[in-house]
């Protein structure tokens, strides 16, 4: 075989496979950090032996094997110093090895060892930064040059983070276990946090000249349905997921030909992605299935629904969607949501009710200085034809905003508001 | 990124109209097609009846014409597709190369075209760009 096609097609099995070798890994020695130190071990006798040998029929038991051979030299040298050694219950590795079947055990509970890895990666005592980067790593099969790539990071610095991130888990002995009871839903949330920050920076960069890195979306997408295939009893899982297909389903038409960002009441909607629209629908259909009353992400992805449902941006049913901006306000109180609330009432009940909900919300501390809560103030005001006060609010958004494209848009919108004069509406250039 | 990987079983051209494969067939592929749903890379999937029930539009001096199948003379013939999201080609031919398939079938992967794909001119053909200072609307939901 070809030594670069042998590398590329190694790229690929490392992609499909890291996360369920890490994870069985991990339930064998009960240590991220020495799964996936093993694990690249395994990536390197590949690297070694597949350009010769071709890429084996099974790849994944044939990484796992080779890992698990190091596991034990390495267990048996640990042992040979006399370090601690039933720790973490490595003897009791050795002598399950032993016995038969042991392989065909490890392959039923690989669902469950994958689920306990995601549930650590997303561990609350890191910070979110460590579990972005360590979820990316682990679960989402990324190099630590490609998660750098993404967020404009050195690769020093991601891998430092990933270094510690593991340390931490170690040093804290994270258990390598499914939460139960009042922690499992805190668990859960966390880990729904982290994948919807993944697909919001690429979504929405928070930094740089691009308004978005749809490979990060993906990455965060493809992440939520294997966290739904996991636990497919859980409302919110499916809420997520269906929020992001149909965030997602949008990203073809958000960026204009010079990459400006197009706005959703702009956007041709023929470009919507039908497939990632009905898989969102379906999603719902799930979470609905399961009964019980919607969950933040649930009502979120509600939200997106309508809008995918209305064939024009005049059709959209902004009343349903206050409405269901009022629900999210009841299990997800703050700012923010109160904000976008404001916006649907802007819509659904004209600009002048728009504009009292948000003047609620303009001594809201936490929205000091935030930059879509002048842009909402802004699209109102232009909307009442009070244009030099909408352009104030404009060039103070630009003013806030941290992403360029963002910025320029912003800007575009304030001189366009400040040439409608204030008193007639009236457009002061033909 | 997006690819199709088409599905062309052997012998699929001559099949006798309603043939489906055997249960130990399907009973492979969807173990297969469950793989990929739990790895999070599958969109759509679909598996088509053989082309002796199906027919053949061509357009020879610009005149739509009709043909009904099977169509004899043509060797690679779609049976379904499975369409996958990846972070590469090589990935997607991994995938491919994972297909529980017969001696005789063929798969062909082929990457699906964004629209951001496209040449400016032809992006301008498939559609106007929108009012760039057009009013707002959308606001991303983040804390």
């Amino acid at each position: 075989m070809n030594e670069s096609v042998a590398g590329r097609a190694i790229d690929a099995v490392w992609r499909i496979e890291s996360p369920r070798l890490i994870a069985g890994l991990t339930r064998l020695t009960r240590d991220v950090g020495v799964a996936e130190d093993l694990a690249q071990d395994a990536l390197v006798a590949a690297l070694e032996q597949w350009p010769e040998s071709g890429v084996p029929a099974n790849p994944g038991a044939w990484l796992m094997a080779i890992a698990k051979r190091r596991a034990i030299d390495r267990f048996r040298r640990e042992e040979l110093g006399e370090r601690k050694r039933d720790e973490f219950g490595r003897v009791e590795l050795a002598r399950k090895e032993a016995e038969p079947g042991f392989d065909a055990s490890l392959e039923d509970d690989i669902g469950d060892d994958l689920l306990r890895l995601v549930f650590i990666a997303c561990h609350p005592i890191l910070s979110r930064q460590a579990r972005v980067a360590l979820t990316l790593r682990l679960i989402g099969g990324l190099t630590t040059a490609e998660i750098a790539r993404a967020y404009l990071a050195s690769e020093a610095t991601i891998a430092q983070r990933i270094v510690r991130a593991k340390r931490t888990l170690t040093e804290a002995r994270v258990p390598f276990e499914m939460p139960q009871g009042a922690d499992r839903s805190a668990r859960l949330a966390s880990v729904l946090e982290v994948l919807y920050l993944i697909f919001n920076e690429g979504y929405c960069a928070t930094a740089g000249d691009d308004w978005m890195r749809p490979s990060l979306c993906e990455d965060a997408l493809r992440m939520g349905r294997i966290v739904a295939e996991l636990m497919p009893r859980e409302a919110e899982v499916h809420g997520l997921v269906a929020l992001l297909e149909i965030q997602a389903s949008r990203t073809e038409a958000r960026v204009g030909r010079n990459g400006e960002p197009i706005l959703l009441p702009d956007q041709d909607r023929s470009r919507w992605n039908r497939v990632l629209i009905r898989r969102g629908f379906a999603a719902l259909d799930r979470l609905e299935r399961l009964g019980g009353t919607l969950g933040p992400y649930a009502l979120q992805a509600a939200i997106a629904a309508c809008h995918a449902r209305a064939g024009t941006a005049e059709e959209t049913d902004w009343v349903r969607i206050a409405a269901l901006y009022d629900a999210l306000l009841e299990v997800m109180p703050s700012p923010i949501v109160a904000l976008n609330r404001a916006v649907a009432v802007g819509f659904g009940y004209g600009p002048a009710a728009g504009l009292e909900a948000v003047e609620e919300l303009r001594f809201e501390k936490s929205l000091e200085g935030y930059y879509l809560l002048a842009s909402v103030r802004g699209d109102l005001l232009a909307r009442l034809g009070r244009g030099a006060e909408a352009a104030f609010e404009f060039r103070r958004a630009a003013a806030a905003t941290a992403n360029e494209r963002e910025r320029t848009l912003l800007l575009g919108r304030a001189k366009a508001a400040g040439d409608v004069d204030s008193a007639t509406g009236r457009s002061t250039r033909s | 990124m997006r690819f199709m990987l088409l599905m062309m079983p052997g012998g699929y051209g001559e099949a006798a109209p309603g043939t489906m494969p055997d249960a130990a067939a399907v009973g492979e592929m969807m173990k297969y097609n469950e793989a990929l749903g739990k790895a999070g890379v599958l969109l759509a999937l679909d598996g088509l009846h053989p082309p002796s029930m199906g027919a053949r539009v061509s357009f020879a001096g610009g005149k739509a014409a009709i043909t009904d199948g099977p169509f004899s003379e043509a060797k690679e013939i779609i049976g379904g597709y499975w369409m996958i999201q990846v972070r590469s080609r090589d990935e997607a031919l991994e995938w491919a190369a994972r297909c529980p398939a017969g001696e005789h079938d063929t798969i062909e992967v082929r990457q699906v075209q964004e629209f951001s794909d496209f040449p400016p001119d032809v992006q301008s053909a498939a559609g106007s760009l929108p009012d760039l200072l057009a009013r707002t609307g959308e606001h991303p939901t983040r804390e």
